[in-house]
């Protein structure tokens, strides 16, 4: 075993265990911290897999902006009652039991995959772009699959192409998300609570679960 | 020679993240909580693209791409996601997602 292989299976376990935690874990503060360990293992494993803008980018804007935005949300929201809501034992059963099923299946596909075509999914370590050529594939200025053929389609069937550009989608995702952004600042702007206005016309629920009223008085 | 790391162990750890996922996203009660159950299908699809990206040539480049689409895609989709849950929050009190019952027939 060499050092990248001790150093995969330390951040794949690390990843694993901390992604069954969140899952696990009723408290919604605690599954929080154990998502911010999840996503660290995740990019150590792009920067281990050589894709060190891509890892980058992960710490930057998942664990950096993203989980923060988690984070945020639970404090403005989990308090009292709803930092701790439990499922009964039978839906725990149900829910362990399909995600084995579903483990399995997807486990045993990847097996029989291999089975049925053994060189399709075979492991050619090849080189790993790095930034230059990312953002020049993103300008439109390399060719960006090597061979020049479009990714997916064999090279017998493709036609020859000089330049495979992602500026278009480049421009698509950071208008998307310069709305989505305005729009989120828009839906999430603080107001009057209903209940705090009119007490009275609060919905009263008849499962007891929830109270406007009690709740608002805490807040 | 099954110790030595490929293209498969990466799959397996993608798998792993996203049947956690899935099952988060079942289980939970709290919308946030849901919420974290998106991101780990989101990263269990990001590792597979990077993973792709290093293991298959023809994937050099566009492994990669997707991957800083996804992740910037997944904030977008983050910061929408609790804006509504904010919303809900400001309405009901609660981010109980079995409250949520108004469009109910």
């Amino acid at each position: 075993m060499t050092l990248t292989d001790v150093l995969f299976y330390l951040l794949a376990a690390t990843t694993g265990i901390c992604a069954l935690a969140v899952v696990v874990t009723q408290n919604i503060v605690r599954a929080a911290a154990w998502l911010l360990f999840t996503l660290g293992g995740v990019s150590g494993l792009f920067f281990l897999l050589g894709a060190d803008f891509v890892g980058a980018t992960q710490l930057l804007v998942y664990v950096g902006g993203t989980l923060v935005l988690v984070v945020f949300g639970v404090m403005l929201t989990a308090q009292g009652p709803f930092i701790n809501m439990r499922i009964s034992a039978a839906e725990w059963a149900i829910a362990l039991s399909v995600g084995l099923i579903l483990y399995g299946v997807l486990a045993a596909s990847l097996v029989i995959s291999k089975q049925l075509e053994p060189s399709a999914g075979q492991s050619v370590s090849g080189e790993m772009a790095d930034s230059t050529v990312l953002g020049q594939s993103l300008l439109g200025q390399s060719q960006a699959a090597p061979a020049g053929y479009l990714a997916g389609i064999p090279a017998s069937v493709s036609r020859e192409r000089k330049k495979m550009s992602y500026l278009l989608p480049f421009e698509i995702v950071s208008v998307h998300l310069l709305v989505v952004l305005i729009g989120a600042a828009y839906l999430a702007r603080a107001k009057r609570r209903r209940s705090a206005v009119v007490p009275a016309s609060s919905p009263q629920r008849g499962d007891g679960r929830t109270n406007g009223q009690q709740l608002g008085v805490t807040v | 020679m099954i110790f030595a790391v490929g293209l498969d162990h990466f799959l397996l750890l993608g798998a792993l993240l996203f049947v956690c996922g899935a099952v988060c996203m079942a289980t939970k009660r709290n919308a946030i909580g849901i919420l974290m159950g998106v991101e780990l299908v989101l990263n269990a699809a990001t590792i597979n693209f990077v993973a792709f990206a290093r293991y298959n040539p023809v994937f050099q480049v566009e492994g990669q791409i997707f991957a800083l689409f996804v992740i910037v895609l997944a904030a977008a989709e983050a910061a929408i996601a609790l804006a509504i849950v904010l919303n809900f929050y400001n309405n009901h009190m609660t981010v109980d997602v079995d409250t949520a019952e108004e469009l109910k027939g």
